[in-house]
């Protein structure tokens, strides 16, 4: 059975306590994009900065919720800041394989679905923390908010350098 | 008498097991409660013997199916008040008691500007019905603020009923677990000219209701909540409005004849209840009520005082200031659900880290967001508590909201 300790690692506690690029962006040049659980009330709002380049030059965090849906917008900030957008869709794939969603099997794509495939590639590093919290299935929606916001940030953010 | 909870445990099959390894607390009544065994046995009774589908066959089970819930009916009519059991119209919960309302009574009679008064801690089950209806016939909705003490502040009252077509409000708000004092408000909306309709789905399962002394038009509430099973609840109303009103959906024994040209309704209360109704369910909140009244509402009632008053105190001894409970602190004017919330944990934490513990409480915003808003919060956690429940479930939810500090201590 799994215990709390598997659900509330101690790195996720930091950076629920200490939310890394907390704050606001200049709208423009930055895009706002807002994620609302309607379920229970999480909220995370994203303001993206995509240079020229197609690169997440900067980000920050804001919003209010459970400690997985804020330490999972806090650790996904300091893990696509700084990065081309299509490394940061990787990202969001890979992140989402780890919760034990499949986006290309969702959009029927054909072989490479699996977990493997999804993370080939892409290193989670502290990301892999919030693993356990598959075993809690009623909170993967806390986990994914920040990174479906990210991605509707990333598509809404009319970049021409967007391609993966 | 009072309650005997150690006993009344044992009525229920599910405080049996446990969770975690720990005995079940379950203090999440206020969204759906326990079910005891006399209910399910009623229950699996007409699946078992007596099943067939109710007011068609005239053979021997059809007809015992149908005695066994228009039994029910009349069960349910009692238990809340109602001079006859065909002024109650079963539905399958109290929001398609206060829809059916919306559709049927409001799109007969209200047209474009006329006000409907709501109040801001209103479950969505009465906000949003009201919004469709405004969003299609432009009624305007009018609402009634709350006081600091978590209260209805009445002192516009006059001002928000001129003109009213309807007063619709919750008699026990499911988070806050503010009492509404029915009788006097009812009274205001009729001398306004206004109908009143009382969603009592948190009431009806905890105090002694009776319909009557009210004096509403429209009273709705859920089976799931007071010991029932879930996919049946009731709407009363007096039968001179229900014969007034267009009746709600189309179909199979909602009618008394069907012709090329049209139909003629049936008799009340089935005018309103269309295709074949959940009797088997029926019958299990026939039980349900019965068992309530063999412990008596005002035991009820007074059992869930003693618990609650001893579960606020607590919290207050053990936490002080660092929790805040949203709510009155007022006994006689609050239910059994306490709303709360620590400073830098989020609710979900909260449940998260009691269900350790073998303690269900909800977190969320309990299908109130307008109320959250007002309150300048996304969530709270909310322990309720019903017959079942004893101080030892109080002192489990204290010793567990310690763990839960302990376990996010910054």
């Amino acid at each position: 059975m799994p215990g709390l300790e598997d659900l509330y690692r101690e790195i996720i506690l930091d950076h629920y306590r200490s939310p890394r690029n907390k704050g606001e962006l200049a709208v423009p040049p930055a895009h706002k994009v807002e994620g609302f659980n309607p379920l229970c009330g999480d909220e995370v709002v994203l303001y993206l900065e995509v240079n020229a380049d197609g690169v997440v030059e900067d980000l920050k965090i804001n919003g209010q919720g459970c400690s997985i849906s804020q330490a999972s917008t806090s650790m996904m900030s300091a893990a696509v800041k700084g990065k081309p957008v299509a490394e940061a869709r990787k990202l969001i794939r890979a992140f989402k394989a780890l919760m034990s969603i499949h986006e290309s099997k969702l959009d029927g794509e054909s072989d490479g679905s699996d977990l493997a495939a999804d993370l080939e590639g892409v290193k989670l590093g502290d990301l892999e923390a919030l693993q356990g919290v598959v075993k809690f299935p009623v909170r993967i929606k806390c986990a994914t908010l920040a990174w479906n916001t990210l991605s509707q940030g990333l598509d809404e953010s009319e970049e021409p350098v967007i391609s993966a | 008498m009072s309650v005997d909870v150690e006993r009344i445990k044992k009525d229920f099959p599910i405080f049996e097991r446990e969770v975690h390894g720990k005995r079940l607390v379950y203090l999440d009544s206020a969204a759906s409660s326990q079910k005891p065994a006399v209910v399910l046995d009623a229950m699996d009774g007409v699946y078992r013997d007596h099943y067939a589908n109710v007011h068609r066959g005239v053979y021997t089970i059809a007809e015992e199916a149908t005695q066994a819930y228009e039994g029910a009916r009349a069960k349910v009519a009692k238990f809340v008040g109602a001079p006859s059991s065909s002024e109650i119209v079963f539905t399958r919960n109290a929001t398609e008691s206060i829809n059916l309302v919306a559709y049927s009574w409001a799109r007969a009679n209200l047209k474009a500007g006329d006000p409907i008064v709501l109040t801001q801690l209103e479950h969505h089950a009465n906000v949003v019905p009201w919004h469709i209806l405004a969003a299609e016939r432009g009624v305007e909705l009018r609402w009634i603020p709350l006081t600091a003490d978590y209260r209805l502040d009445l002192s516009h009252l006059d001002e928000l009923l001129d003109g009213a077509k309807l007063l619709a409000f919750s008699a026990m708000s499911n988070v806050l677990g503010t009492i509404t004092d029915v009788a006097p408000l009812t009274q205001a909306a009729h001398a306004a000219g206004a109908k009143v309709l009382v969603d009592a789905c948190q009431w009806v399962p905890h105090e002694p209701t009776d319909v009557k002394e009210w004096g509403a038009d429209f009273v709705a509430f859920s089976a799931h909540k007071m010991l029932g099973p879930t996919g049946i609840g009731a709407l009363w109303a007096p039968a001179e409005l229900l014969d007034a009103m267009p009746p709600f959906m189309g179909g199979g024994d909602m009618i008394r004849d069907v012709r090329l040209d049209g139909f003629t309704p049936n008799d009340l209360p089935w005018k309103f209840e269309a295709g074949t109704p959940a009797f088997v369910e029926g019958v299990g909140f026939g039980a349900a009520v019965d068992y309530l009244e063999a412990i008596g509402m005002d035991n009820v009632r007074a059992h869930e005082r003693a618990v609650t008053t001893y579960a606020l105190d607590a919290l207050h001894d053990r936490f002080g200031d660092r929790l805040t409970i949203y709510g009155p602190a007022d006994i006689d004017v609050r239910g059994s659900a306490i709303s709360f919330a620590f400073e830098g944990i989020h609710a979900h934490d909260v449940s998260q880290v009691l269900d350790e513990d073998g303690i269900c409480v909800r977190a969320g915003h309990h299908c109130a967001k307008p109320l959250m808003r007002l309150l300048g919060i996304s969530a709270t956690s909310r322990a309720s508590f019903y017959l079942y429940n004893d101080t030892d479930d109080a002192d489990a939810l204290v010793d567990g909201l310690t763990h839960v500090e302990q376990f996010f201590a910054l």
